[in-house]
């Protein structure tokens, strides 16, 4: 399972990538926002992204959209772990085709649940 | 230059009309005549006054229309001062979070180290075969509670270092506030640069140029993204979730 996590701060993406590493995901990369993210992600081989939403050049919610639109990554399984915590924000990501929202500040017992949610569903 | 001339030959003739007058002893007739010549430069005097009042004017409306910069001394300022704020409690909480972790892990790590100084004592003894029978029997039963204790005070451990490293989050969270601050005070700037212009403009006579329109800078509107919502400020206004669970019920009434 290889993962990409993307987020402008290194000391969140720190973080999350410690706590994969406790949940058993040793896989991970990093990249600092959308626009380097995206060709990471068209180059290949990833079976997870984890994105930030409010971040320079591209958004988390565009680096959402163009994953979508792509017909080789339009099944890549997203999760959002962000400080975005509008109402409207949350529904706008979940039309854009979100597999699972988290706000920050959050605890690892919550990604390690929406993790394994999100990978029932796409087995099931 | 028609109307120069004209206006040259009609001086011309006042002036030696005027040098007639002064000949003759006529005070009052030179008194008129001067009247008379001095009446084009002053209507050129009261076109430049008026010209100054209406730059003064518009000076002064396109001052008060800027309403970027009353927008952010009226309600942005006072915001950027209670995100500040809570950036303070924040790191403040973080910090508290991580020194009570460590706190309570040192201690820990402390009794761990003791007991296998101590036990790795008896275990030479052992091996040099200086322990009797029932000092024996005592280390071993010391050994199995060792053991035990050993594996609940590292487990203690990690869950404390999982809770430091947790605490770290505040770096994201006030970084995004501050980022948020940062933006305002570019936007403060640069209106300041824009009045200063404005103004300094005018003092030189040069043609004023308007402030430049700065307004919906702050908003970014290309920015979906804005940061953690901050208590006490405009952020209240929005429709908020209050935390994950808050989420995952409107993510469930959407079907998720």
């Amino acid at each position: 399972m290889k993962i990409l996590v993307v987020d402008d701060f290194s000391t969140m993406r720190r973080i999350i990538k410690n706590l994969l590493r406790e949940l058993g995901f040793n896989n991970t990369m990093e990249a600092d926002d959308g626009s380097t993210a995206l060709p990471m992600l068209k180059s290949g081989g990833f079976d997870f992204l984890i994105t930030d939403w409010n971040m320079p050049n591209m958004e988390g919610i565009e680096l959402l959209r163009q994953v979508r639109a792509d017909p080789e990554l339009k099944e890549l399984p997203v999760l959002m772990v962000t400080a975005e915590a509008k109402r409207e924000q949350i529904v706008e990501a979940a039309q854009a085709g979100v597999n699972g929202y988290i706000v920050k500040p959050f605890t690892a017992e919550t990604l390690k649940e929406k993790i394994d949610k999100i990978f029932e569903r796409v087995a099931g | 230059m028609d109307n120069d001339e004209t206006r040259l030959t009609a001086q011309l003739a006042l002036a030696q009309e005027l040098v007639e007058h002064l000949q003759n002893g006529d005070e009052e007739g030179a008194r008129l005549v001067i009247q008379q010549l001095r009446f084009p430069y002053e209507r050129e005097l009261f076109e430049e006054l008026g010209k100054l009042t209406r730059e003064l004017h518009e000076a002064l409306q396109s001052f008060r229309g800027d309403s970027r910069l009353v927008e952010i001394t009226q309600d942005e300022i006072p915001d950027a001062k209670e995100r500040l704020s809570y950036v303070v409690t924040m790191t403040e909480q973080a910090t508290h979070r991580t020194l009570n972790a460590v706190d309570e892990g040192l201690p820990i790590a402390e009794r761990v180290h003791d007991s296998a100084v101590r036990l790795s004592e008896r275990w030479g003894r052992f091996r040099r075969r200086e322990l009797s029978l029932d000092e024996f029997r005592e280390f071993a039963r010391e050994l199995d509670a060792f053991f035990s204790a050993t594996g609940q005070e590292t487990e203690r451990l990690r869950s404390l270092m999982s809770e430091v490293m947790m605490a770290q989050d505040f770096q994201d969270l006030t970084g995004q506030i501050i980022g948020r601050v940062i933006r305002l005070v570019q936007d403060v700037e640069e209106n300041l640069v824009g009045l200063i212009r404005l103004s300094s403009g005018r003092m030189e006579g040069a043609v004023a140029k308007p402030v430049e329109p700065t307004v919906e800078k702050a908003e970014e509107p290309a920015r979906g993204g804005v940061g953690p919502a901050v208590p006490n400020t405009s952020d209240d206004l929005g429709d908020v979730v209050s935390g994950q669970d808050d989420v995952d019920a409107l993510l469930s009434s959407l079907g998720f």
